[in-house]
């Protein structure tokens, strides 16, 4: 029988170590969640750094990493898996979350409050100390091997209160807070990541931090590290400061003509 | 055109002006000079002075006596941005200041060489972010003849026109307001400016003397925090402006750790007799008024900074408490921490420990770092004992004393003639309706029994449930009869269909709707008992099909007093007091409807549904006492606030009794969001039937 052409869940090793700088003691933290088998919930503001910890300690403990990226549509047969058809037979296909969970990896939703409320609930008995995942329509039981890790991503700042996480799945996981580094490990991140020298790196700071001072006057979110390494990436090759920060941080953050006037003047007042 | 004759200029103004004109002020002299203008400047001058007639009548009078002296030197555009500030002001302030803006038109100007200046209005809302991005403590930005600062609010120029461009007039903007802020950060007034410059012979030449040396000192520390900003400085280009000279003269200025210490001691050493250097961005020093808002600001923050730090201690885990022993009591400390740059920092210790505090307690701990460079001691002390207490109780009624009825919340009306928004001119208050007759709900329920029976059948048709979908390409499980066609398919060697799955679609009703219920003075009698009746058959309908739904009632008398009344909140159940708050529905007094509109849309921002319906009952056109909401301009006002409803993506929609509705409702809602009821009897069944229709 030749095997169902189907979406293969994006099974990775890490084979490199990523960049990763500590904020505080997370990855202690992690690795002492992942030996009592508890699942973690990773907190913070988008370009916080929860992806790129994530595949750190995936390359860490030398697991696969699975990704899903939660959206509204997603159903729990995206996640558990279903039945496709190929030629005369009916074949069961794992979903990412079922696939995961058999080949002992670490399962990662990213931004899960995004999905469905009825399927953040298939992950209850995975992320308790049954830790199994049945698959009702392929009459199976999968119980999870000691290597398999539930993670998950949470936004609890821009999301509106209609998606808040429900107290039943949030608290079956260990929390990791995530949030903007000191200065000096901003700065040390951003001339990292991009190259960029110490004086225009201070820059992008201070920048930085007036986004953030306008979070909650204007802006929903101030300009997280994500958002400086790609101005600084763009002024690495070239492109003048104001330039690079306009496209990189002012029209990333911002549609409101006044808002983006302001971002503009800001910059051009620090370059 | 021919200008219009004296006569003719005279008789109109007699039509405009009359409540205000009397024997011994007549018109006649306003019209000798009208008659000067060109017949465009003219009909301006007449049109605008009807526009403020309808606002104030002496208001009007005084913009026709300065109208003629001031169009020869505005321009259309700085006219109407003349007129349009000197109603806000008096709307704001009252006639006396709207008159001292008609009068200082010059302010306004736009010479000839330079019709690149830029306003106030235009530059405010840019520059009101960029000052808050700088950070520190949020000022307020107004405008005022010269610039100046208290500390909290920024006064900026009406408009600049100095500099050849916009961009440099905007720049110019941009600098003067930095400096200003820089002022309040960089702590100009944690000295008593006054008592400084007391001892010179004249003090007023000592304070120019002393703003310049302060200049130097912001200057050169926005330099080091601002390095673009200080290079736009350097090459700017305006008339009446000494460049940036060398501040070699004043290096203790220049200095990280200066302080105003350094300007006050350095007053010494300038040649008094000689004028300071002039800058193009020079604003003025009001020492008193600084003070007076410092001290008020520290008072206000002192006492709401022990309290919040008395609720931190709460807070923390009793055995911590007890682990400091008696030292909890006070144990909160602050380091502050100087950078290179002499920014400053804090970290707040209990007991020696590092503790984060809520971000309103740094915002508080940050501003009172600006003004004293220092958190005291006796700032710290977060004992929660009475005295504390009390301060605790007081410290709330500071800040809200200004703005006459705490609860009270502010919205923009909408002038039609001006085309300008009035600034927060409703004062609009929410509260519950009175609990009304009990049994109204059962006794309602009892009279349309027949009726209430049809109605739940009708309504529990559309109630959404579960659907199969089938033959489609994606889903949780197989068609078996497009599986079975597929393979017979197969064997006769046609195309195989790809649709071979079904999927379980919840048909979710996501819709939320807010009954907008009139509450005027004139639905007494039949119609209130019609929309109460009206109500306790939809809310028996919503029940069944599961909407969220909320019902308020507005009224008012007066853009000062506009109530909305709660019935029913989104996320309150349709429970014993609802129902005697729809009892309780009871004719008011008028029906501004605009504020009423805009305050229910904002109620819609925390609901998230896919439909947002806000459904209006109503016995006629928007009305309200005196002040000419009545007509045209409540009808105006009406449409603009369910525009910006509808940009908010909420769709209004109007049920009426009002047999002359055809007239102005289509204006209001659009031709297809209205309906009219004309027998009140039928309301209470054609209500939840014109519901069934728009929402299935």
């Amino acid at each position: 029988m030749p095997p169902a052409k189907t979406l293969q869940p994006e099974a990775r090793r890490i084979e490199h170590e990523p960049y990763y700088e500590p904020i505080a003691d997370e990855v202690a933290l992690f690795e002492a969640a992942e030996q009592s088998q508890i699942p973690v919930l990773l907190k913070g503001p988008t370009g916080s750094g929860k992806t790129r910890f994530i595949e750190y300690v995936a390359w860490k403990l030398r697991r696969p990493l699975i990704t899903v990226s939660c959206h509204d549509d997603l159903t729990a047969s995206d996640l558990v898996g279903r039945y496709l058809i190929t030629n005369h037979e009916t074949v069961w296909i794992d979903g990412p979350l079922a696939h995961a969970v058999r080949v002992g990896g670490i399962c990662y939703l990213d931004e899960v409050v995004e999905a469905r409320k009825d399927t953040t609930v298939v992950i209850h008995p995975l992320a308790d100390d049954r830790r199994m995942l049945p698959l009702e329509k392929h009459g199976e039981l999968l119980r999870a091997p000691k290597a398999f890790v539930l993670a998950m991503s949470y936004n609890p700042g821009y999301q509106s209160v209609l998606k808040e996480l429900k107290q039943s799945t949030r608290q079956r996981f260990v929390a990791i807070e995530f949030n903007y580094p000191a200065p000096s490990l901003e700065a040390k991140i951003v001339a990292r990541e991009s190259g960029l020298d110490a004086a225009r790196t201070a820059g992008l700071l201070k920048l930085a931090h007036m986004t953030r001072n306008l979070k909650g006057n204007g802006l929903d979110e101030g300009a997280s590290t994500r958002l400086l390494v790609h101005a600084a990436k763009l002024m690495q090759r070239g492109i003048a400061p104001r330039v690079a920060c306009h496209g990189a941080i002012a029209e990333a953050l911002s549609d409101d003509a006044e808002m983006l006037r302001a971002i503009d003047e800001l910059t051009a007042s620090i370059f | 055109m021919a200008p219009l004759t004296e006569d003719e200029l005279e008789r109109r103004l007699d039509a405009l002006l009359n409540p205000v004109l009397s024997s011994r002020r007549t018109a006649s002299p306003l019209a000798r000079a009208i008659a000067q203008l060109n017949r465009e400047r003219q009909e301006f001058t007449l049109h605008w002075a009807e526009v403020i007639s309808r606002t104030n009548y002496e208001l009007a009078y005084q913009f026709a006596a300065v109208a003629p002296a001031a169009l020869t030197t505005l321009d259309t555009r700085a006219a109407e941005t003349w007129i349009i500030h000197a109603m806000d002001s008096y709307d704001r302030e009252g006639l006396f200041q709207g008159g001292e803006v008609f009068r200082h038109y010059s302010a306004f100007e736009t010479p000839a060489e330079s019709q690149h200046g830029v306003g106030y209005r235009e530059a405010a809302p840019v520059i009101e972010l960029f000052v808050c991005g700088l950070s520190g403590r949020r000022m307020k930005i107004d405008s005022a003849p010269a610039a100046w600062t208290d500390g909290e609010t920024l006064y900026l120029p009406p408009r600049i026109a100095l500099g050849p461009t916009r961009a440099e007039n905007f720049l110019l903007y941009k600098i003067i307001a930095t400096l200003l802020w820089a002022q309040s950060r960089y702590g100009t007034f944690a000295a008593d400016l006054n008592a400084a410059v007391r001892p010179y012979a004249d003090p007023a030449r000592a304070l120019t003397w002393l703003n310049y040396l302060e200049s130097v000192r912001l200057e050169a520390r926005l330099a080091r925090l601002l390095p673009g900003l200080a290079r736009d400085m350097r090459t700017l280009a305006v008339p009446q402006h000494d460049a940036l000279g060398d501040t070699a003269p004043y290096p203790s200025l220049c200095s990280p750790d200066a302080t105003v210490h350094d300007s006050i001691a350095l007053l010494l050493s300038v040649r008094m007799a000689d004028n300071p250097p002039r800058r193009a961005w020079m604003s003025s020093l009001h020492p008193a008024e600084a003070t007076a808002a410092r001290a008020a600001r520290l008072a206000r923050e002192k006492s709401a900074l022990q309290a919040a730090l008395a609720d931190l201690l709460d807070e923390q885990p009793a055995d911590d408490t007890e682990a400091n022993g008696g030292d909890a009591e006070t144990g909160f400390t602050a380091d502050v921490e100087r950078d290179d740059s002499g920014e400053m920092s804090f970290q707040l210790r209990l007991g020696g420990e590092a503790i984060e505090p809520p971000p309103a307690v740094k915002n508080l701990m940050d501003s009172i770092l600006q003004d004293l460079g220092d958190i005291p001691d006796d700032y710290l002390a977060a004992k929660a004992n009475t005295e504390t207490l009390r301060d605790r109780d007081e410290a709330p009624a500071g800040p809200a004393d200004h703005l006459s009825g705490a609860e009270a919340q502010f919205y923009d009306e909408w002038d039609h003639q001006r085309k300008h928004y009035r600034k927060n001119w409703c004062a609009l208050r929410e509260s519950d309706v009175a609990a009304g007759d009990g049994t109204f709900v059962a006794a309602t329920l009892a009279k349309y029994a027949q009726q209430v029976i049809q109605l739940r059948r009708t309504f529990e048709l559309l109630r959404g449930e579960d659907r199969l979908l089938k033959r489609i390409t994606h889903g949780d499980d197989f068609d078996l009869d497009a599986l079975m066609d597929a393979f017979a398919d197969m064997q006769s060697g046609r195309e195989l269909s790809e649709r071979l799955f079904t999927r379980r679609h919840k048909a979710e009703r996501n819709l939320a709707v807010l009954f907008m219920v009139d509450m005027s003075g004139s639905t007494k009698g039949w119609i209130n008992d019609a929309e109460r009746e009206s109500l306790v058959l939809l809310a028996e309908a919503l029940e069944i099909l599961g909407d969220r739904y909320a019902i308020y009632g507005f009224s008012g008398v007066t853009r000062k007093r506009c109530e909305i009344y709660r019935v029913k909140r989104f996320d309150e159940p349709y429970n014993d007091v609802v129902q005697q708050r729809i009892a309780g529905i009871a004719p008011q007094d008028y029906t501004r409807m605009g504020v009423a509109i805009r305050h229910l849309t904002a109620l819609f921002e925390c609901i998230d549904a896919r439909t947002k319906l806000l459904i209006t009952l109503s016995d006629g056109k928007p009305d309200d006492y005196s002040d000419n909401y009545r007509g045209e301009y409540g009808i105006e006002d009406t449409r603009q606030a369910l525009f910006e409803a509808h940009r908010a993506g909420v769709k209004p929609f109007c049920i009426t009794i009002d047999r002359e509705a055809r007239d102005y409702l289509p204006h209001m809602y659009g031709a297809a969001n209205w309906t009219l009821v004309d027998d009140v009897s039928r309301l209470p069944l054609q209500v939840a039937d014109i519901y069934r229709r728009l929402t299935s």
